[in-house]
């Protein structure tokens, strides 16, 4: 491996966790929402800083190509956080319905009262 | 039977039915002297508010479209909050006849939910082709379930009784053919009593049933799915008094 390598390796890392880091700092993003990124990117940094621990972990899961088992990690880690939003979405659906279906009650009665009061009037 | 209407809310789910609704309000309000009627606007574009009010109805308004499982949801709350004890839905594209309401009323004394059935007996209503196939399997695994016969379980004509209403009004299912498959197996599960009455049905007034294979078959494949799902659900998501 060049030295440059390791050092984009390294940039490329530390460059997500800023990203995250701020996001979190401006509260354009929640904690429960950054934790898979977050992981990632620490993960991403160990590998860049310590190239070894890479190579050991492979050997321990019986994955002959380091490399692969980044490709293993990082898709399996889109696809959880792909599943999570799914599911955050419906539940935010369901709510998003239950709110509707308030709505429209609390319109219906506000509406009745409102010609209740008209009739008592005349 | 009066009494009994008094007690009775019929719910009236309707999408862009402009033409229909004021109609059918009226021919409701005709045939069945006393009964309140509400007319849940899934959030329709045309003029389906306005006409279904001016004929007199109550009229609960959504914001956007929902279906016809959230629009039902409206209709057992509000028929829980007004303590109205029976729900009767009734299609409002005129497909349903108002004058069966009170032979599934009958049935509810004896019942928790009253099926309006086409294809027992009564009318001239037939269905062909893959879409017929569906309907027998539903019907067939859905009688097991609720320990009584049903032929028609995707008829939207139905009655509820208090217990069913107090069950709907939390876990009416929302997603698409929940409204009709899912419904009855959440209450078979709770252990409420299911019924078929026959009812005659008119055909619709507007469109006629698909019978692209096709669509048949992506029916068929979101039935087969809503009854496995329906019947693999937790019991927490059918339990009266759990969270909403």
């Amino acid at each position: 491996m060049s030295i440059t390598s390791y050092i984009f390796g390294i940039v490329s890392a530390a460059l997500i966790l800023v990203v995250v880091v701020e996001l979190l700092r401006r509260r354009h993003l929640r904690e429960r929402h950054a934790i898979w990124w977050m992981i990632a990117g620490v993960l991403a940094l160990i590998a860049g800083v310590f190239p070894a621990t890479l190579v050991w972990v492979s050997q321990l899961v019986g994955v002959e190509v380091p490399t692969n088992l980044v490709f293993f990690v990082s898709i399996a880690i889109l696809f959880l956080v792909g599943l999570q939003h799914s599911s955050e979405l419906t539940q935010l659906e369901s709510k998003t319905r239950t709110l509707a279906e308030r709505v429209a009650i609390i319109e219906l009665n506000a509406r009745e009262r409102e010609s209740r009061a008209e009739r008592d009037e005349d | 039977m009066s009494s009994a209407f008094e007690k009775t809310l019929i719910v009236m789910p309707a999408f862009n039915e402009a033409e229909s609704v004021a109609q059918v309000v009226r021919e409701v309000a005709a045939k069945l002297p006393g009964i309140s009627v509400l007319v849940v606007d899934d959030g329709s574009s045309d003029e389906t508010t306005s006409e279904a009010r001016s004929a007199g109805a109550l009229v609960a308004t959504l914001p956007f479209n929902l279906g016809v499982g959230g629009a039902m949801r409206v209709g057992f709350r509000y028929a829980i909050e007004n303590s109205f004890d029976n729900v009767v839905q009734i299609d409002s594209d005129g497909q349903h006849d108002p004058s069966s309401v009170p032979d599934l009323l009958v049935e509810l004394a004896t019942a928790d939910l009253v099926l309006g059935a086409r294809f027992a007996g009564e009318g001239d209503y037939t269905v062909r082709g893959p879409r017929h196939w569906a309907m027998v399997v539903l019907a067939t695994i859905l009688s097991r379930s609720s320990r009584t016969k049903l032929t028609d379980t995707t008829s939207g004509y139905r009655a509820s009784g208090p217990r069913a209403v107090a069950l709907f009004a939390e876990h009416y299912p929302a997603e698409y053919l929940g409204d009709t498959i899912e419904a009855l197996v959440i209450a078979s599960r709770s252990g409420l009593v299911i019924r078929q009455v026959p009812v005659s049905m008119r055909p619709r007034a507007g469109g006629v049933p698909s019978h692209d294979p096709f669509r048949a078959a992506a029916y068929l494949g979101r039935a087969g799915l809503a009854l496995v799902f329906a019947f693999i659900r937790p019991p927490s998501t059918y339990r009266v008094g759990g969270s909403v």
